[in-house]
């Protein structure tokens, strides 16, 4: 029995606060020389795929364009088409909006991009509804919550359809007879339903991986069920053991009744790291990066997202504030997923009051504490067996690692923590297949 | 430009090349058309011609000989094709001094996506990006997405800039779009990142701007998720064959490519675009206008003459097209190049016929031809494809002065 085989992928550093852009060492978020920084190394290291969070709106808070965090970012096509002439065989992942977009266009740019990297596309299927982010776009307007996901699949569905018009012997391209198209009939599609009206010949003949790769992170009972019905991939948010394990068994006993296979699914978490020399090192290091990712500054901006309110002249080395939170159907940062994630916010600030008064906390540390602690913290050997266990303990299949510098903060764990994973036979040396299916081990399904 | 007062030579590169029975020829590579390394080839070879810019076509249907086909019925014809800008980024990386302009369609699609696309194609190739915009009026276009019915694009209507016609709906529609692109590209002022770890600010918010653009077909408030990219304005570009396209590229471009079938009709044509540009009040602007040629070359005017009759006969029909096509040497094209210009024209979208040959003969033969008159280049003199057309970096429109 050969032992189970991680997956890895590399996020680009995002435009939140996981982002340390005040680090010295930190680089350009925009200049291209970056990005290849980031891919080249990810590629050095053998991993699975380089990975683009995607938001189509400057991030606003208080009315205003916030500005404590990285803001920018090129567009996810353009930059990983570019990657593809840097890289040879990591595979390129791109979030792609479901609503702001249509099914045509998008299919027809992930079929380029996989043919132009030689089957390496992968799609990040994600679908936002504000309409803060509908005020830069034509299309995308008000569906009630219940038609939401159904538009979703519909439109992965309908991209399917058109991935698949071209089944890959059409063009024989036989200059002695002069027939380049084989089948008059290639590329016709037709799909008809309540969202999507749409027929035609689709241009993009069949790509390397005959569609992208689909990632998903849907975590809602209807996101899991969606999730186990198309993606190939799940970016999951459940790192640790045993959420990571009750996550993992769910949404795998969910594959049988689609007729898949639990290999047919790689159930990837976010996961955040701090290296050391030794884990005392470690430890130290981790808590200076968690400084710098929560400022006082930003610790404020934090809380006004669960007050709804202003709170600028909050002391952020002071205690909570004793006024409770605003509950409004407006919100103080449109947008952001942050705001969706506390629901309640009376019970969270309930919860922080608590924790901050047993532990006796300021504002900040307080922040600091119940915001994003990094997953890894360790010396190599530390944290390679840690990703190693709960890979081997079904937590997941791997992990999506997001370092906190730009383009430079990959660099240590593909030079120590990767060796580690391989030592261990767990990791590949070498990549052994071209595309990112061939890397990931899920062939195309049927149909 | 830098060598005396040649013309801009860019070409046109579409699949196989132009005529329809070029993927028939020898050394042509029809299995290859939808690989990195095929696009790789071709615009390096332009690029070692020193040449000003590639375009590369695009459309949002299969291939047609002429516009009364349905998309992709002729099975004689290259079928397929990729998204003209990522196989655009894609080559960016592997070159580093010609200008890459794609042909993007601005019918269908959204205006901030491709904004912020073109923004990221200047990033990757260090101010090389341009764009094509063209408009896309077929109701089998229209069923691809489905979203909307507008009524028959009638070509005849694009000669009438002044009577309403769906056909000047779409170009209306496109100059606004334009307008979004160029206002989204200022929406970051370039120094409006600033990183100042004192204050804990990476940018200077008063330095983003909502666009805050309402139009008859959409509104975009702004401002772009990418920064203003390194020309500031990648340069616009369009194909115009009549009045009502004059107008848009009057209106929105940097650069128009434009038909005549001689040199006085060039003159009458460069008289027109002047005469919709001074009336968009943009006359004291450069807008170059490029002649499109198709061409067929070969080392005598009967060899060329061959190889196109040859290629007539695989394709069954006399060639024609939009633009005046050539067939002849490479120093007869240069005559001719250099004739024409004298018109006013700033330089020459040339379409070779077929691939690989007729685009070596412009590296290879008309470009070392243009050289020996003085007339073009023997080194690259800019680095962005604005500082190639002799366009300054432009100030940013919502820059306090």
């Amino acid at each position: 029995m050969t032992r189970k085989q991680i997956h890895l992928a590399a996020h680009f550093p995002g435009v939140n606060n996981t982002t340390v852009w005040s680090d010295p060492e930190a680089g350009s978020h925009i200049e291209f020389s970056s990005f290849v920084k980031l891919a080249q190394t990810a590629e050095r290291a053998k991993f699975d795929f380089f990975f683009l969070a995607e938001g189509l709106r400057l991030r606003e808070q208080n009315g205003q364009i916030y500005d404590l965090d990285v803001v920018g970012r090129p567009d996810t096509f353009t930059v990983l088409a570019a990657l593809a002439a840097v890289t040879e065989r990591l595979g390129l992942a791109g979030t792609i909006n479901s609503t702001f977009n249509e099914p045509f266009e998008v299919a027809r740019q992930f079929a380029s991009l996989d043919h132009l990297s030689a089957g390496r596309a992968a799609w990040n299927v994600v679908t936002s509804w504000d309409a803060f982010t509908g005020e830069n776009f034509r299309r995308g307007g008000f569906l009630p919550q219940d038609q939401r996901y159904e538009r979703a699949e519909t439109f992965l569905r309908t991209a399917w359809e058109l991935f698949g018009s071209w089944r890959g012997d059409e063009i024989a391209a036989d200059a002695g007879t002069g027939v380049f198209l084989r089948d008059p009939g290639a590329g016709a599609f037709a799909h008809h339903d309540a969202h999507f009206d749409i027929e035609g010949r689709f241009p993009v003949p069949r790509s390397p991986q005959g569609r992208p790769v689909i990632i998903q992170a849907g975590d809602s009972d209807e996101g899991r069920e969606f999730a186990a019905a198309t993606a190939d991939a799940i970016f999951s948010r459940y790192g640790t053991l045993e959420a990571g394990q009750a996550f993992y068994t769910d949404v795998k006993g969910r594959l049988a009744k689609y007729g898949r296979t639990p290999e047919q699914l790689v159930i990837l978490p976010a996961a955040t790291f701090v290296l050391g020399d030794t884990d005392a090192d470690a430890h130290e290091r981790a808590h200076v990066v968690r400084r710098q990712q929560v400022s006082g500054q930003t610790a404020i901006k934090f809380l006004e997202q669960v007050w709804n309110t202003d709170l600028s002249g909050h002391d952020p080395d002071g205690p909570l504030p004793s006024t409770d939170p605003v509950v409004s159907d407006t919100t103080i940062a449109p947008g952001r997923a942050s705001v969706r994630m506390y629901r309640d916010p009376l019970a969270t600030a309930r919860e922080w009051r608590q924790l901050a008064e047993a532990k006796n906390l300021s504002t900040r540390d307080l922040i600091i504490e119940v915001t994003g602690r990094q997953t890894f913290i360790g010396s190599p050997a530390t944290v390679a067996a840690a990703i190693d266990d709960l890979v081997q303990a079904d937590a997941s299949d791997g992990f999506i690692l997001v370092p906190h510098v730009t383009p430079g903060g990959l660099d240590e764990f593909a030079d120590t923590v990767v060796p580690l994973l391989q030592e261990r036979g767990s990791f590949r040396t070498e990549y052994t297949g071209t595309t990112l299916r061939d890397h990931l081990g899920i062939e195309l399904p049927e149909g | 430009m830098a060598a005396g007062t040649g013309p801009r030579i860019a070409v046109a590169l579409d699949g196989a090349g132009w005529h329809p029975a070029a993927w028939r020829e020898p050394g042509a590579r029809p299995r290859e058309l939808l690989t990195a390394g095929y696009w790789a080839d071709l615009v390096r070879e332009a690029e070692a011609g020193k040449l000003d810019f590639v375009t590369i076509e695009d459309s949002l249907a299969l291939q047609t000989a002429n516009h009364l086909d349905r998309p992709g019925e002729r099975t004689d014809l290259v079928q397929g094709r990729l998204d003209a800008v990522l196989i655009a980024a894609r080559v960016a990386p592997l070159t580093s001094r010609i200008g890459l302009v794609p042909t993007a369609v601005v019918t269908h699609t959204e205006p901030f996506h491709l904004s912020k696309a073109i923004a990221t194609l200047d990033y990757v190739s260090t101010g090389r990006a341009g764009v094509r915009v063209q408009v896309a009026g077929r109701a089998d276009d229209n069923r691809h997405f489905g979203r909307r019915e507008f009524g028959e694009f009638r070509l005849e209507d694009a000669a009438e800039p002044d009577r309403p016609s769906p056909l000047a709906d779409l170009f209306d529609e496109a100059a606004d779009y334009v307008e979004v692109l160029r206002r989204l590209w200022d929406s970051w002022e370039d120094d409006a990142e600033i990183r100042d770890v004192a204050t804990g600010r990476f940018v200077d918010r008063e330095k983003l701007h909502y666009i805050d653009f309402e139009g008859r077909w959409f509104s975009v408030k702004g401002p772009s998720i990418t920064p203003r990219p390194p020309q500031g304005q990648p340069p616009v570009t369009a194909l115009a064959h009549a009045a009502v396209p004059y107008r848009l590229a009057a209106r929105s471009a940097d650069v128009v490519y434009v038909t005549p079938s001689d040199r006085e009709q060039a003159a009458a044509i460069v008289a027109a675009v002047r005469d919709e540009q001074e009336r968009a009040g943009r006359g004291d602007e450069t807008l170059h206008v490029f002649a499109d040629v198709v061409v067929f070359l070969g080392d005598t005017d009967q060899a060329a003459a061959d190889r196109r009759a040859r290629l007539d006969d695989l394709s069954g029909a006399e060639y024609s097209s939009d633009a005046h096509v050539f067939t002849g040497t490479p120093a007869g094209l240069a005559d001719l190049l250099l004739d024409w210009q004298a018109a006013g024209l700033s330089g020459f979208r040339l379409r070779p016929g077929a691939i690989p040959h007729d685009l070596t003969a412009i590296t290879r033969g008309l470009v070392p031809e243009l050289r020996s008159r003085g007339a073009f280049r023997t080194e690259y003199e800019a680095n962005t494809l604005r500082g190639l057309l002799g366009l300054a970096r432009p100030a940013n429109r919502y820059a306090a002065v």
